[in-house]
């Protein structure tokens, strides 16, 4: 936004030539709520992916059928029998994390600028810990999400990683406790992230009203929470050798 | 009543500030916090020091002239209650304070505890007005307007552009205030007219001011002396994104 179109903004309080220094095209992306909504919207596409993907990693607990094939290897297969579905999904995927980090980095470079000087002493009381902390949470996350591909989709990090067997590669995987370990803390970070993030991004987009906003912060709580529990359980019940 | 102060001074906008330390030995329970500083500006002339800038003005909590941090929460420990009605019955003698001012780009420091906040003057420059006919007053109930809206106007309209929220928001964000002037407006019939034009011109400005983005931690809300809630922000929000896609330029009025 340059200058000129500020001071004809600032001094034209009129109304006509006020309005015509608007411009849709800098008004929308370029706008930190206009970021916020984009950041909202994909994080919804990237919560119902985690949800979904969260649905299928439970396989992982149901026993071999009689021929001794495991439920998620035929889950596993039964994705992979629909490349252009999965390849679509994963594209829709890519895109919305790019966009989402893309708008968190800009929006946190006008923070900077907006408060260079740090106060000697501040109380931050009232917010929590989870709200405060979403760019440290969210790029931890997503520094797991690249060493997750390259754990059990591509396999490169993995220590005996067979294509298709997923009910194996996870087993094994997740066997190896720093593995483990750092799944477990991921989560957690995911959870604290979603804990924020859920309710945050229905004020985002404007979504706020005393008589449902109550049970739409409760619900992002509860969510966050069984998202954590869900996934957690599964690196868990792995090292503590529940699961084979 | 005895109190350890440590207040930031700072001559000019250019020079740079630090945090300096006084003995305070006169305070009494009864004083605001702006009448204690007083005493220490009197001692401090008399010593020939140069004494505390703070701006001031109404000091009963309604012209939002004052205000500054009180270890590290805007307007001090109390909610919903600006410096000026803070009484030091709120403290304990010994205590030890840290004064500093809003910190913010969009906010200069003018001298020790007092900023420049014409930057809120600008963004209500850009929207914070309504089209009306000149002439003799209208009649008040010739407009129908439902209780509910009139109440959640005025609560908007409560903010008396302190800059709290501004200063306690770890972005600096001046999404509280600025959805508190959009919400004042858009709730009132008066109001419809420029409603989508004015989000769009009020987001705009508050942005060019070196203003940051809103978080939604709620640290704005809970430091407000007028206790403006967050839903002013969702409101902006949504008449920035309702405002994006129907707006049409050269309406004049900027009616979707």
């Amino acid at each position: 936004m340059s200058n000129q179109i500020f001071m004809a903004t600032s001094i034209n309080t009129a109304g006509k030539s006020a309005g015509n220094s608007i411009r849709r095209d800098l008004s929308f992306y370029d706008a930190t709520i206009g970021k916020k909504a984009v950041m909202a919207a994909t994080g919804v596409i990237l919560f119902g992916f985690v949800l979904v993907h969260l649905v299928g990693n439970l396989q992982i607990f149901l026993p071999p059928d009689a021929k001794g094939i495991f439920k998620i290897d035929e889950y596993g297969k039964f994705l992979h029998s629909m490349p252009a579905v999965l390849w679509g999904a994963r594209s829709v995927l890519i895109a919305a994390v790019m966009l989402h980090i893309w708008s968190s980095i800009s929006l946190a470079r006008m923070q900077r600028r907006a408060r260079p000087t740090a106060y000697v002493k501040k109380n931050n009381a009232h917010s929590t810990y989870a709200s405060r902390t979403m760019m440290l949470s969210g790029p931890i996350v997503a520094c797991f999400i690249m060493y997750h591909l390259l754990h059990f989709t591509g396999g490169q990090v993995h220590p005996n990683y067979i294509e298709t067997a997923v009910h194996h590669n996870v087993i094994r995987g997740l066997q190896e406790w720093p593995a483990a370990i750092f799944y477990i803390v991921a989560i957690m970070l995911l959870g604290t992230h979603l804990y924020h993030g859920l309710w945050s991004m229905l004020q985002s987009l404007g979504v706020s009203h005393p008589s449902y906003t109550p049970m739409l912060k409760a619900s992002a709580k509860v969510f966050a929470f069984l998202i954590v529990v869900g996934n957690i359980s599964i690196p868990i019940s792995i090292l503590l050798g529940i699961v084979k | 009543m005895k109190l350890t102060l440590h207040i930031w001074r700072q001559r000019s906008t250019s020079e740079k500030g630090r945090m300096v330390s006084y003995e305070m030995a006169d305070a009494n329970e009864h004083m605001s916090f702006l009448e204690m500083l007083d005493v220490l500006n009197e001692q401090l002339i008399g010593r020939g020091d140069d004494p505390v800038a703070f701006d001031h003005d109404c000091r009963e909590g309604i012209c939002g002239s004052c205000g500054f941090m009180i270890n590290g929460i805007a307007h001090g420990p109390r909610s919903g209650t600006t410096i000026c009605q803070l009484h030091m019955r709120h403290f304990k003698n010994g205590d030890e304070l840290w004064l500093e001012p809003w910190r913010a780009t969009a906010f200069p420091i003018v001298k020790d505890l007092a900023v420049n906040r014409s930057a809120f003057d600008r963004i209500i420059q850009a929207g914070g007005y309504i089209t009306t006919p000149t002439g003799n007053a209208i009649d008040g109930n010739a407009i129908a307007i439902p209780k509910e809206d009139s109440e959640r106007a005025m609560d908007a309209a409560a903010c008396i552009g302190c800059g709290a929220c501004v200063a306690a928001c770890p972005n600096a964000s001046a999404s509280l205030f600025t959805g508190a002037k959009i919400s004042h407006l858009g709730l009132l019939p008066q109001g419809q007219p420029e409603r989508n034009g004015r989000a769009l011109r009020m987001v705009q400005i508050a942005q060019e001011e070196t203003f940051g983005n809103c978080t939604n931690i709620g640290e704005c809300e809970a430091v407000c002396p007028k206790n403006i809630s967050l839903e002013v922000i969702a409101r902006m929000n949504r008449d920035f994104l309702r405002g994006s896609f129907l707006w049409r330029s050269g309406s004049g009025g900027d009616g979707g």
